[in-house]
């Protein structure tokens, strides 16, 4: 794997080919806030809280750097106005959801971000993804999983799976950052879980 | 829906999973709606997991988790037909049946949608009634549109 | 039928069918698109047929169901040949009239010719009507002349001819370097330059490359891929075989708007016809070539337009778009080198391979080559699909081919680029159409889409219609879009509605920052454009609902009222009658009053006045004037 030489926030950094830009900072002690990524699991680029600003072919791009491969040359920016403005944004609407987040709340102060911006709509959901693709790639068990599209969209417990595999597992509890994921699996254990009162009998 | 039906799709497409969208369809215009047994039996012969079955079905809009009316009637809201009065036509369709988008009657007669746009764009405003598509509607049409149907 | 083995068997089969055709013998051609059938075109169809049955004319007349010519406002259309005399709005009633006069004694039924909606005059020949004669039907020009579902039709217009060229005559990278030299630009929004795009996929290192159309045509008010596909499918195909020639892939995938039963119908059928004719599969006319194609149908996801979502989709999973760092064309459909080109695109190869890059490079502009195809709708009286050359300015489009706007309204604005694009007003209607006019005047080509606005249409709504169903539209999985475009969603709902405060232009003009800058795909990126287009030339607008709680257009319910105007009510009764609220009341001989109460905005009252009175009319912005005491509301008719 050759070596590639790029520069974050004024640093010159070294990394290896294939590496992507947080990699590559995280490798260089230089921190850039994320909210869906795992080390074990496949980069999302969902929450898009990892974006950077990147001078590439004589232009500035933003892009998120948890998915953009490192380059040669490359120069990155991880704080700008224009940064700083887009991660308070998304902070700000993802508070509207979820205003009690331990893991929001420190990167709102560290942001400005208001938690009263918007109005508060029930759905402490933040679509990080991190249970369902801990349980798809790590576990292999997908026993939860996403359902429809847009604002509609949400995480949703497969009964029969869970029910077999959770109570022995919940390796995906710590993951989420508002404990949405606990509340959703207990209701569905009380709502929808197989019935054992055969076995009673 | 049997298995035996079910499986005979599934192996039109070869088994691969790649066209579990397309068999989906084939299973959701056969039997009108998909229930979760078939989409279980899907999942199985197919080999993919539940959850992207479950996610894939409620994702796309062609697809019903529940049963369908006898009658499908879509009613356009592209941007053509939004110009010429389709909220119109909407707000008639939903007085006479008494349902919104994306419900059913109590007599499994109608089930009303709306839909992003049908390609009739010239004729807008646009409302499909299973296979016939009427085109020019005025709001006080679709009541003779729709008696027409048991 | 024997399979085609090598391009002169091809050529021969040709010279066969043209022999057995005489140009001469009567031609009944009906449009048979989705529009059309619509307006019972097929009634009409099956009313011919047995028409001619009826006077035993079967073997000396021919009667088709075509492609769709585009001039959807008048349809059903029937064209007769050879004269091509051209009927309009024809139904089943017409045609014992069509059949004895046009067909037996040569005579043209003069009430179903075109007459021009203002001047009255009247044109009989296809080429000869305005909407016609003003555009460049390069592409379109084919549909009226064959069946889409004959593969026969196809190759008696010299259809499969650049596809024999090709394989017979000229390498992978001579074909690449025609469709470079000619400059063309995607045609489903986003004017990639089509030879850089093959260029990339037939560079990378992969055995396994895939060819792509797609026919998704999310953009609400867009149907010229409908109409090319359903009407000439073959066409795209010949395109299809010679791209994966070009670019090194051997297998093509359709990806098809579940919407429209009819093309994905047509273009299985021609699938099926071109294999059998040895036209798809192994040994492509003896070429060595093997080139086969599967049709993917849609189900019901704008998102599925874009093209690495659309990929998705072909894999079998839910539409989520990728991060395009690595561009498609080098890791696509199961990471393999995939190039993904509109319908339109695709119809226009064969064409540049048969004619040249030279004969194609004649058409546009310097940067914008060739011709487009634009679905004129909204408020316009010559609605359909136009094709026309780029450079034409908007006003020509919309005057000298779209015959202004109807009912005497004033032109406000044109929405092109569909939930992507933006508002181009009329004071910039001398705009030349190009990729990058329009973009610089902050809307974009788009798929092609033009909707046409007037007096009536409130700008902000336009917006709010554009957020609403991106809404349902988008996949839901970055922040940005999400739930950028649902707080921008509300703040234009509550500005429609008399709710809007101050601060809340600026707020959106935030939330589109974040949206265009950090979304993860082209639909939250561009999601922000139709807000921003119309703050850029409407800002009024906004201001007058927010600042007034005011509707210039006398469009948003919420706004406006509905109001008699009591000089001017002459108690006819029409309106009280068809009000489906009983909102009105009033009588013979008393001026009738709209109970604001009761009152539900649908408009038929408007409609219902009689235009000598025009008694009823909106208001916003103000208070709705007390009704006029009920002693005050006798009419006293003066007698004779």
């Amino acid at each position: 794997m050759s070596e590639i030489l790029l520069q974050i926030d004024g640093k010159e950094v070294r990394a290896r080919e294939g590496m992507t830009i947080l990699e590559a900072a995280q490798g260089a002690g230089i921190s850039i806030p994320t909210l869906c990524h795992h080390e074990k699991l496949e980069p999302y680029g969902a929450c898009r809280i990892c974006t950077v600003e990147v001078e590439v072919r004589g232009g500035t791009r933003l892009v998120v750097s948890c998915i953009y491969p490192v380059e040669k040359n490359l120069i990155v920016r991880t704080r700008s106005e224009k940064v700083d403005r887009i991660r308070k944004m998304i902070l700000e609407l993802l508070l509207a959801h979820a205003p009690d987040s331990f893991v929001l709340h420190d990167l709102a102060e560290e942001y400005g971000a208001d938690k009263n911006r918007f109005e508060k709509e029930a759905s402490f959901c933040i679509h990080c993804g991190l249970c369902v693709r801990y349980c798809a790639e790590v576990k292999k068990k997908n026993a939860v999983g996403f359902v429809d599209r847009g604002t509609r969209r949400e995480i949703n417990f497969i009964p029969e799976i869970a029910s077999k595999e959770c109570n022995i597992c919940k390796e995906c509890f710590p993951l989420c950052p508002t404990s949405y994921l606990q509340a959703t699996f207990v209701l569905t254990e009380a709502l929808a879980f197989p019935s054992s009162s055969s076995e009673i009998l | 829906m049997d298995n035996n039906r079910i499986d005979q799709i599934i192996d039109k497409h070869q088994g691969e999973a790649s066209s579990l969208i397309q068999v989906l369809l084939e299973i959701q215009s056969e039997n009108n709606w998909l229930p979760k047994e078939a989409l279980e039996r899907v999942a199985e012969k197919l080999q993919v997991p539940f959850t992207r079955i479950q996610h894939i079905a409620t994702f796309y809009k062609a697809f019903s988790l529940v049963p369908k009316g006898r009658h499908q009637i879509h009613v356009c809201m592209g941007t053509a037909c939004h110009v010429r009065g389709a909220p119109r036509v909407l707000d008639t369709v939903q007085g006479l049946t008494g349902i919104k988008p994306g419900e059913t009657d109590l007599d499994l007669k109608f089930s009303l949608e709306t839909v992003n746009c049908l390609g009739c764009c010239a004729l807008g405003p646009v409302m499909k009634v299973d296979e016939k598509t009427h085109g020019k509607m005025a709001p006080a049409e679709t009541a003779n549109v729709l008696k027409n149907y048991e | 039928m024997a399979r085609l083995n090598s391009p002169e068997e091809l050529e021969k089969f040709r010279q066969e069918l043209l022999s057995k055709r005489d140009p001469n013998t009567p031609c009944i051609s009906v449009c048979a698109g989705a529009g059309c059938v619509a307006s019972g075109a097929n009634e009409v169809i099956a009313a011919f047929k047995a028409e001619i049955e009826k006077q035993g004319l079967q073997a000396d007349v021919d009667t088709k169901g075509t492609g769709c010519p585009g001039f959807c406002e008048r349809g059903p259309v029937v064209v007769i040949y050879p004269e091509e005399i051209c009927y309009l709005q024809v139904k089943p009633e017409d045609v014992t009239e069509i059949v004895s006069q046009t067909i037996k004694e040569k005579k043209v039924v003069d009430r179903l010719v075109y007459a021009d909606t203002t001047t009255g005059e009247k044109a009989t020949h296809e080429s000869d009507i305005p909407f016609y004669k003003n555009q460049e039907r390069n592409l379109l020009g084919s549909n009226i002349k064959i069946d889409p579902k004959s593969i026969d039709d196809y190759l008696a217009i010299g259809g499969y001819s650049a596809l024999a060229k090709v394989l017979s005559r000229m390498s992978g990278e001579e074909v690449l370097g025609e469709v470079k030299k000619s400059n063309l630009r995607g045609r489903g929004g986003g004017g990639f330059p089509t030879g850089r795009k093959w260029e990339e996929s037939r560079n990378a290192p992969d055995e396994i490359k895939y060819v792509i159309v797609n026919a998704d045509e999310g953009d609400p008010g867009a149907f010229m891929d409908r109409a090319l596909l359903e009407g000439n499918p073959h066409s795209i195909l010949e395109g299809l075989i010679i791209g994966g020639y070009a670019v090194g892939a051997h297998e093509g995938f359709i990806y098809v708007r579940q919407e429209y039963p009819l093309a994905v119908e047509n273009v299985t059928i021609a699938i099926k016809q071109a294999e059998a004719y040895g036209l798809l599969g192994k040994n492509i006319l003896g070429s060595g070539f093997d080139f086969t194609v599967k049709v993917h149908q849609g189900a019901g996801a704008f998102v599925c337009g874009e093209s690495s979502a659309l990929m998705t989709a072909l894999e079998g999973k839910a539409g989520e778009p990728r991060p395009k760092y690595i561009h498609t064309a080098v890791k696509g459909v199961w990471d393999h080198p995939s190039v993904l080109n509109n319908v339109e695109t695709w119809a226009n190869v064969p064409l540049i391979i048969n004619k040249g890059a030279d004969w194609f490079t004649q058409f546009g502009t310097e940067r914008s080559k060739g011709t487009k195809i634009f679905s004129l709708v909204g408020k316009i009286n010559n609605t359909g699909l136009v094709e026309v050359p780029m450079g034409i300015t908007l006003k020509d489009i919309i005057y000298k081919i779209g015959g202004g706007i109807p009912g005497g309204k004033r032109f406000k604005a044109v929405q092109t680029g569909g939930p992507s694009g933006g508002c181009i007003p009329e004071k910039l209607s001398d705009l030349e159409v190009g990729y990058d006019e329009l973009t610089k005047a902050g809307s974009m080509m788009g798929s092609g889409g033009m909707i046409v606005l007037d007096e009536d249409t409130c700008m902000v709504d336009v917006a709010r219609y554009f957020l609403d169903f991106l809404t349902d539209e988008s996949c839901g999985k970055c922040v940005p879009c999400r739930e950028g475009i649902r707080q921008m969603l509300k703040i234009l709902t509550n500005i429609t509605k008399g709710k809007g405060e101050t601060g809340d232009i600026e707020l959106l003009e935030e939330l589109a920052e974040v949206a265009k800058e950090a979304a993860l795909c082209a639909l939250g990126k561009s999601a922000p454009n139709p807000i921003l287009s119309t703050l850029k030339y409407f800002r009024d607008e906004y201001e007058a609902h927010i600042k007034e709680k005011r509707c210039p257009a006398l469009s948003c319910k919420e706004l406006i009222a509905y109001h008699i105007d009591p000089e001017k009510c002459k108690a006819c009764m029409i309106c009280l009658r068809k009000c489906p609220a009983s909102a009105i009341t009033g009588g013979k001989n008393k001026i009738h009053i709209i109970d604001q109460e009761k009152c539900t905005k649908c408009g038929t009252c408007l409609e219902a006045c009689p235009p000598r009175f025009g008694a009823v009319h909106k208001i916003s912005g103000e208070p709705v004037p007390a009704p006029i005491p009920e002693d005050a509301r006798t009419i006293i008719r003066k007698s004779r």
